[in-house]
């Protein structure tokens, strides 16, 4: 077991759990941007700094991300101090002026204080902050469809060469995991469309609404090795199912 | 054929006595000498040679060597073992270049000139120079042809490496390079023999070693005048660091821009391949190691070293943070020790003469000899080897010859894009990690670009920033944004658009890149900008309030205007590209500010100060 301090807590750990895993556990807030319990972390958004020592230091202390130090006994960890709170505040300006119309930044920004941005406002700017959530999610969990290109300010997230993406099932993953809605989709009764390629959303076999894509059902018959049928059933239905053959069961 | 620890001191002791018999006719074949022509030199002496009848027989070789690091000087031409110095030749002079070899008789048009004492000097080793630089990194860079691996055998080439596997431990290597005190040559000045050790210590049975060549600091060349002119002591170098660490498989990144000295490495692994000297059982002993070559686009990110890991795994070159080490958890998740080209050539050097030798070099925190690239309003631009502690004044004025055109100093950017510039006051400073780092620049490689009076540091700062803008791999949110609003804050500067306010907004910036950036590239971004506007503030102040830049740089800042003191020479109006000069001879010139774009030409010219740069206003 590995003991450390989290603002004056102590707080326990065994192997290679994150600062900010510990922090959250002991209710101890820190924002993030850039961090999704469903992927690696990345220290894109730089939000999560937290400012560490040893005794054996002698005062030198360092900032770090809570999102990728790993816990280390006799660590002393601080997550408000000044230089905490000016890291933040200042990253948090970059992102408002280059996302002014983002929600979540304004939201974030506003609890700091900050209301209007002090750098220039990029006017083009939309809301995409390069969390990296979105192609994390989609390398891990689906078909990595989308990843980072470009360098420095020119880099985005794209589908290769801008195309429509060849193995993009439509699942929405990316979307729904961005904080700041940065990727754009339509949705039209049964037909999708995002990343320049549309989709025909199944209806429900039971009773009609919506369920996934076909490409979206297909890829994960495959790699479950079910049916593909199977997930034409929306999830009430679903639940409807199984409380019946549960109700079966029980009585 | 493959030698062994019995046979290699043998073929050592002959190719010693044979090559003490040569005279040799040295051609630099590096890149810059090539592009003015130095191959063509090279064939033209070969022809003359065979014409005079002195090709093939034996005392004569012709050699084309690596790049010697003067190449303003080049195509350079040398005489071994007499050290004849022949600059600038063309291939005509061929002809005249042969007779003197056998008459030795110097060809006077062709020697060096002193810029100071206006004398012409007939070896390099009277040359200032190369006189006062000691070349151990570069022992052989510029006196062997780094495509014969016998040359470089010939001069104790692989006698360290026969040292180590004859006996030594992995142990002993490792506190031999501690004990010589040897620091990381690439930027950090990380403690090698330390981070040896803690590969060697970390668990997994796969370690790997890499040799960092992704020289990308503007101006900086000494990577790859060592790569591509003394490949095997590079090898030789990663061949006894895998020894120490147990690795068994290595890689050499080198940019692809460098396209000479990858063919060079290409060569010489495959030489000392065939020679026992890398792969399976290497000199009978059982110990395996084999390099690989891995080439890269050229991203300046990708000289940082987890971008570096992550472009040979065939990734895009995003840093990581190095909360968990590369030697823990480097290339491919294994224990990994990454180390500059420079770091790497020393190594053989302290195997060979031992870790007391090198120590003795140099100052107490920094050991041994440093590479410089010395760049701008020098004299003399080229790589200059000296030991480490050797002071900014005697570096830039002694050794490179100071500023031309007896202009004044006025600062001295080291370490690249991540270091700063030091101004005229810090110039006694001594030259190592710690001394730079304190004054607010840093080693980094060892780029170092003089600047004089007519440099503005509001507009070195934004040249700077704007290379780092288009180098940042665009990760984290104070590199990718925070250099893009100081880029534009400083843009403004130099258009006479600032700000009262500018100075905060920049302080600002440079604490949220330096606090808060991801990796080293953007924590050291600050860099260049923080030490202008620490040592060069009312210039900047000057730049927004005044509306004036005193260096003539930023046209929309400044005016020229032609004083009494104008003699009407007439140089000033001849070398006006928009002609907006007028004036009869000997009579005072006057610039028309409506036609006048602020090129500075006639100010350049000038050889009686009569033109002044004012403000715009």
């Amino acid at each position: 077991m590995i003991r450390l301090t989290i603002d004056g807590r102590r707080v326990e750990s065994r192997n290679g759990e994150y600062l900010l895993t510990l922090a959250r556990r002991a209710g101890i807030e820190i924002p993030t941007l850039c961090h999704h319990e469903a992927v690696e972390p990345a220290g894109a958004c730089r939000l999560c700094m937290v400012e560490i020592t040893r005794p054996q230091w002698n005062g030198w202390s360092k900032l770090v991300t809570a999102c990728l130090y790993p816990a280390e006994e006799g660590l002393i960890v601080k997550t408000s101090t000044e230089r905490v709170l000016r890291t933040r505040r200042e990253v948090l300006e970059l992102l408002l002026a280059r996302s002014p119309r983002a929600e979540a930044v304004r939201r974030l920004a506003a609890q700091y204080g900050i209301l209007e941005p002090k750098y220039a406002v990029d006017q083009e700017g939309d809301n995409c902050i390069l969390c990296d959530i979105c192609t994390r999610v989609c390398a891990t969990h689906v078909t990595g469809a989308i990843s980072r290109v470009n360098r420095g300010v020119a880099k985005k997230v794209a589908t290769p060469f801008d195309e429509a993406s060849d193995v993009c099932v439509g699942c929405m993953a990316c979307a729904r995991s961005c904080p700041t809605d940065a990727i754009a989709f339509s949705q039209d009764g049964a037909t999708r469309a995002i990343w320049g390629k549309t989709f025909e959303v199944v209806p429900c076999t039971v009773c009609g609404a919506p369920t996934v894509t076909r490409e979206q059902a297909r890829w994960m018959a495959q790699r479950k090795g079910v049916a593909e049928e199977d997930f034409y059933v929306c999830d009430v239905c679903k639940v409807a199912k199984t409380g019946l053959s549960c109700r079966k069961v029980m009585w | 054929m493959k030698q062994t620890l019995a046979t290699l001191p043998v073929l050592r002791a002959k190719l010693k006595e044979e090559r003490s018999k040569l005279r040799c006719i040295m051609v630099c074949c590096g890149t810059g000498c090539r592009a003015r022509g130095g191959m063509q030199v090279a064939d033209a002496i070969r022809d003359e040679l065979s014409a005079a009848g002195l090709a093939g027989s034996v005392p004569v070789e012709l050699t084309r060597t690596g790049c010697h690091g003067w190449c303003e000087q080049g195509p350079i031409v040398t005489f071994e073992p007499e050290g004849v110095f022949y600059t600038q030749v063309k291939p005509e002079k061929a002809k005249e270049i042969v007779a003197s070899f056998q008459s030795g008789e110097p060809v006077s048009k062709l020697l060096f000139r002193d810029t100071k004492t206006k004398r012409s000097i007939v070896t390099y080793h009277e040359i200032p120079f190369y006189s006062k630089q000691t070349r151990w990194a570069m022992r052989n860079v510029g006196r062997i042809s780094p495509t014969e691996i016998g040359q470089y055998i010939a001069r104790d080439g692989y006698k360290a490496l026969e040292k180590v596997l004859s006996g030594m431990t992995p142990e002993d290597v490792i506190s031999e390079v501690e004990k010589a005190g040897l620091r990381g040559r690439g930027g950090g000045g990380f403690d090698a023999g330390r981070k040896w050790r803690s590969c060697r210590k970390a668990k997994g049975d796969v370690k790997y070693l890499i040799c960092n060549g992704d020289e990308g600091d503007p101006g900086a060349f000494m990577d790859r005048s060592i790569m591509e002119a003394d490949p095997h002591g590079v090898l030789e170098g990663m061949i006894i660091a895998a020894y120490a660490i147990g690795a068994r498989e290595g890689f050499i990144y080198v940019r692809q821009e460098y396209p000479l000295a990858v063919e060079h490495l290409g060569m010489a692994i495959a030489s000392a391949r065939e020679n026992g000297l890398l792969g399976e059982n290497i000199l009978g002993t059982g110990f395996s190691f084999d390099i690989r070559i891995a080439r890269g686009g050229g991203a300046f990110v990708c000289g940082e070293s987890s971008a570096l890991m992550r472009s040979i795994e065939g990734k895009p070159g995003e840093p990581r943070a190095k909360y968990v080490h590369a030697t823990d958890r480097g290339l491919f998740d294994r224990p990994t020790v990454l180390n500059n080209v420079e770091t790497f050539i020393n190594v053989p050097l302290i195997l060979d003469r031992g870790a007391a030798w090198f120590a003795a070099l140099g100052t107490d925190g920094s050991k041994g000899t440093k590479a410089f690239s010395v760049v701008g309003k020098v004299n003399h631009n080229g790589l200059i080897e000296v030991p480490m502690g050797m002071s900014l004044k005697e570096l830039i004025f002694d050794v490179a010859g100071g500023i031309p055109k007896g202009r004044t100093f006025k600062a001295v950017q080291t370490g690249g894009p991540s270091g700063g510039c030091l101004p005229e006051a810090l110039l006694d400073l001594p030259v190592d990690f710690d001394s730079l780092t304190e004054a607010g620049s840093m080693m980094g490689s060892g780029g170092l670009i003089v600047m004089d009076d007519r440099n503005c540091m509001v507009d070195v700062a934004r040249y700077f920033i704007h290379f780092l803008v288009e180098e940042s791999c665009g990760k984290c949110v104070p590199c990718r944004d925070g250099l893009k609003q100081l880029l534009e804050i400083l843009a403004r500067i130099t258009k006479g658009q600032g700000r009262e306010d500018d100075l905060d907004k920049i302080d600002s910036l440079c604490f949220v890149l330096t606090e808060g950036s991801l990796c080293a590239l953007g924590k050291s971004a600050a860099n260049p900008v923080l030490s202008t506007v620490r040592h060069f503030r009312e210039e900047y102040e000057q730049h927004i309030k005044d509306h004036f830049c005193r260096a003539g740089v930023c046209r929309d800042l400044c005016r020229y205007e032609i004083t009494d003191a104008c003699t009407g020479c007439t140089l000033c109006a001849k070398a006006c590209p928009v002609e907006c000069i007028a004036g009869d001879r000997k009579q005072v010139h006057v610039i028309d500010q409506s036609k006048c774009t602020r090129c500075g030409s006639c100010f350049d010219v000038c050889n009686f100060g009569a033109v002044e740069v004012r403000s715009a206003r």
